[in-house]
């Protein structure tokens, strides 16, 4: 289905990642978003309070993180598309309420505009250090989407993305940018309404009665209804069978959680999106994310001019992890370098993939500014001639 | 043939999900009761009522009665309903849980709620205790008394919750005990015909945990406790209602006054800025293709 | 041309962001180029020596900071003293002539000055000392094209001031345009 066009800026703009971000929740259909402010990701909601109230969106400052990221999923119940936006020590506030969303399917946006930490660490300067977080931050067991944009304009098409994917899988989706990506302002061309793909809520067409909020059938992900609509929705944190009703024993909690779990690990197929270049032959392959993976292709321009046959995979969705795709590439080359603004995160999940077919190489990186290319650049070269 | 007489209040609840965990002789049943007679009599439209709980005992009321039922998480009934409210104004949002849900962890969205006027009607049931979890002091467990988690007796001040309505900027402040049910049920029928931050304190006993530790006997003896002790005093000073430990309780209805919810004060400020640019939800527009327009 | 870092420094309050953000959509909104504004934030972007920093390509830009600015731009002393040092070996130094002075001159870099203020102040709005700048820029540099320049003023000065900021921006180029023929 095409957008609304009274959410989309057509046209070429001069925008930073967090104006971009926005612009893509609003052509996406966001109406609803609780924010609570945080640097650097503040300008996201700044310019959702001003663009909202001309396209019936409804933005709501709320006194904390712990409020917006539940607030947002009230909003979700009551039919709108709804983010919410923060950045380190708001994002760990988050984290009860994602698993919330997991457990009750809750279609919602998360934008994490990463900086240094831990703590209050560094408020203004880029980190990649919450990877890990997004994917395990809340207790239990769950699933996550996350993407990685690498540009303000990646910031505008993956905010589309994000939303569409929520409500495919019925899943909290992850946008995680960084503040070297959310600060930094470029071109960003926003494509006409109609050109723009927006995936629409599925919600159910069965009468109440009929209608079993949490049966995915022969499927994967249950039609949706919202309050309102007369079906008496039961939506529960706790373990819970087809119709949303407690259920306390193990079989009920293997029903469930095995779907929430399964319907991202057996769809990762449809989910998993990278870009790659150079793979056959090479005899590195540099991994690389958001950000970083910018930098990381300076340092591969560096060691392809020293002659070393570099490959390059760029995560766009970091979790799911393209786990198949590492698999037939691990026994081909002669290592895996990954550059990330953290001490090792996303390269332990390469490694567990990797299965000791093949090495892999941090360039590691505590965050506050971006990689220098020639640093990535010497790991590639000392791991093509089997130094590190 | 044996007629059965049917209990008018069984098509508010979730009968396929009875009997409800409370224990015998808990409060919160009787006040669900209430409730449920309030709906009939407010002739509210069920289709559009949601009811949202956090955590606890009382938290379990949102998924037993029969109308969209939300149970969120602990502390946080306030800031989903907060969601749920703005994102569809048409829904009558209630929230119902206990003081500890309400006032200790969900406290800091228990005071913006009331500051911004956020239309909910709010139905904190407060036994003074977190029997849930089997006992523990809670914000307003009354001095002296004991629990699991101060055996030798409270010694904190406890909160006077009324009064910290009335102070947030509450429309709607009333206290009732369980022994009241038909000033409980009007309370809560008035309340529901109003708009506003609304609150109502419920007094409950909790007779497996709060009594018995305190030697306080059980759901009979509280009944007479709060028969004999309870002051009726519409209109009191909410700063004057504080509850000791078995000392009077003075019910009624505190405040009643009107003042611009939320979204009344969000539509007036947006209108009045952008005049016909501005766009309220609930947003009825029809894409293109929906109307048949597009290709 | 390939990649040039340009480093825009001067006082808070001088529409030193501004002149960045100008520069940068006019290479890359009007002139098809590739560019990237960055800049610092917090408490420490509220100093006296505040900056922007472009970097202007015709290919994809892959490193987004200016680490050694082929081209500084100084609208005051602070600022001069504070990025002079970083500046590239052989580069172009851009000064309001009032309030900078280019001593030492660091990396043999060239020295261009112009009376922005003064310039601004005879046009009635001391404000627009940046946009005088960026004129003087758009000369002495050729970095960008002056007609992508011009549009990227009026797409970025508040409604009502176009004319003014225009008039701005032509003293400026003038000025450089006299200083290199």
């Amino acid at each position: 289905m095409a957008a609304d066009p009274r959410g989309v800026l057509t046209g070429q703009h001069y925008l930073d990642g967090n104006h971009a971000a926005c612009e893509g929740a609003l052509a996406a259909g966001c109406r609803f978003a609780a924010g609570y402010p945080i640097t650097p990701s503040t300008e996201v909601v700044e310019r959702i309070a001003q663009r909202f109230p001309t396209m019936g969106g409804v933005f709501i400052q709320m006194e904390d993180e712990i409020a917006a990221s539940i607030t947002l999923q009230g909003g979700v119940w009551a039919g709108k598309k709804a983010l919410t936006v923060t950045s380190g020590p708001g994002f760990s506030l988050m984290m009860e309420h994602v698993g919330l969303a997991a457990i009750t399917e809750c279609p919602c946006v998360f934008v994490n505009v990463q900086r240094g930490g831990p703590s209050t660490g560094l408020p203004t300067l880029p980190g990649q250090a919450d990877m890990m977080q997004a994917r395990w931050g809340s207790h239990g067991d769950y699933e996550i989407i996350a993407l990685c944009p690498q540009s303000p304009q990646e910031c505008f098409d993956f905010a589309i993305k994000a939303f569409n994917l929520a409500e495919t899988w019925r899943v909290p989706v992850m946008l995680m940018m960084d503040e070297c990506v959310g600060h930094m302002t470029e071109r960003v061309v926003i494509p006409n309404a109609e050109d723009i793909e927006v995936v629409e809520r599925n919600f159910t067409k069965k009468k109440p009665g009929e209608y079993k909020p949490f049966d995915a059938g022969d499927g994967w992900v249950p039609e949706m209804a919202k309050a309102g609509d007369g079906y008496n929705l039961f939506v529960t944190g706790l373990t819970h069978d087809e119709r949303g009703y407690p259920v306390m024993n193990h079989h009920a909690q293997e029903k469930l959680v095995h779907r929430l779990v399964d319907k991202i690990r057996k769809n990762a197929d449809k989910i998993c999106e990278w870009e790659e270049d150079g793979i056959e032959g090479a005899e590195v392959v540099v991994m690389s994310y958001g950000i970083t993976s910018r930098v990381a292709q300076r340092g591969v321009e560096i060691a392809r001019e020293q002659g070393i046959k570099v490959g390059t995979m760029r995560l766009i969705v970091a979790w799911p992890f393209p786990e198949k795709r590492v698999k037939q590439i691990a026994p081909t080359i002669k290592s895996f370098v990954m550059p990330e603004l953290n001490y090792g995160q996303m390269v332990f999940e390469l490694e567990r993939c990797v299965a000791g077919m093949t090495r892999t190489v941090l360039v590691p990186h505590g965050g506050g500014e971006v990689h220098d290319p020639q640093v990535i650049a010497n790991a590639i070269i000392e791991a093509a001639r089997g130094k590190n | 043939m044996t007629e059965v007489a049917i209990n008018p209040v069984n098509p508010y609840l979730r009968m396929d999900r009875m009997p409800s965990i409370w224990c015998p002789g808990c409060g919160i049943g009787t006040s669900v009761n209430c409730f449920a007679r309030a709906l009939t009599q407010s002739k509210i439209d069920l289709k559009k009522t949601a009811v949202v709980s956090g955590i606890g005992c009382t938290g379990r009321v949102s998924g037993y009665m029969s109308v969209d039922s939300f149970h969120t998480t602990h502390g946080r009934a306030l800031a989903f309903a907060t969601g749920l409210k703005l994102g569809n104004p048409e829904l009558n949002v209630v929230v119902y849980s206990g003081e500890g849900d309400l006032i200790a962890i969900g406290g800091n969205h228990f005071i913006h709620a009331a500051r911004r006027n956020l239309d909910v009607l709010c139905v904190c049931v407060n036994n003074f205790t977190y029997g849930m979890t089997g006992g523990q002091v809670s914000p307003t467990s009354p001095a002296t008394a004991k629990f699991t988690t101060a055996p030798l007796g409270q010694f904190e001040e406890p909160f006077n919750l009324p009064y910290l309505a009335d102070s947030c900027g509450a429309v709607y402040v009333a206290r009732w005990t369980t022994f009241h049910v038909r000033e409980l049920t009007k309370a809560m029928r008035d309340a529901l015909k109003k708009r506003g931050f609304r609150f109502i304190e419920v007094i409950s006993p909790c007779p497996t945990l709060y009594q018995r530790r305190n030697r306080l006997g059980d759901g009979l003896d509280a009944m007479k406790y709060y028969q004999e002790k309870s002051v009726k005093k519409n209109g009191a000073n909410t700063s004057e209602l504080r509850i000791d430990f078995q000392s009077e309780i003075t019910v009624g209805t505190f405040v009643d006054r009107e003042r611009p919810t939320f979204a009344d004060a969000m539509n007036a400020r947006y209108k009045e800025v952008l005049g016909p640019r501005y766009v309220p939800c609930p947003d009825n527009y029809v894409p293109p293709q929906a109307k048949g327009e597009g290709t | 041309m390939t990649t040039t870092e340009i480093k825009f420094g001067g006082l808070g309050g001088q529409g030193v962001i501004l002149a960045g953000i100008i520069t940068g959509k006019a290479a890359a909104l009007f002139d098809n180029k590739e560019a990237t504004l960055t800049q610092a934030f917090g408490p420490e972007a509220r100093g006296s020596a505040c900056s922007a920093q472009v970097v202007v390509s015709d290919t994809p830009i892959l490193y987004p900071y200016v680490t050694r600015p082929r081209v500084l731009v100084s609208m005051s002393q602070d600022a001069y003293t504070k990025f002079s040092p970083q500046i590239a070996q052989g580069g172009m130094l851009l000064i309001e002539q009032d309030m900078v002075k280019p001593d030492p001159i660091p990396n043999e870099a060239k020295v261009f000055g112009v009376p922005a203020t003064r310039i601004a102040e005879e046009l009635g709005r001391r404000m627009i000392l940046n946009i005088v700048m960026v004129g003087f820029f758009t000369s002495i540099t050729k970095l960008v094209s002056v007609d992508a320049m011009r549009k990227a003023v009026e797409d970025s000065v508040p409604r009502g001031t176009t004319d003014l900021n225009l008039k701005a921006f032509d003293r400026g180029f003038q000025w450089g345009e006299k200083l290199i023929h």
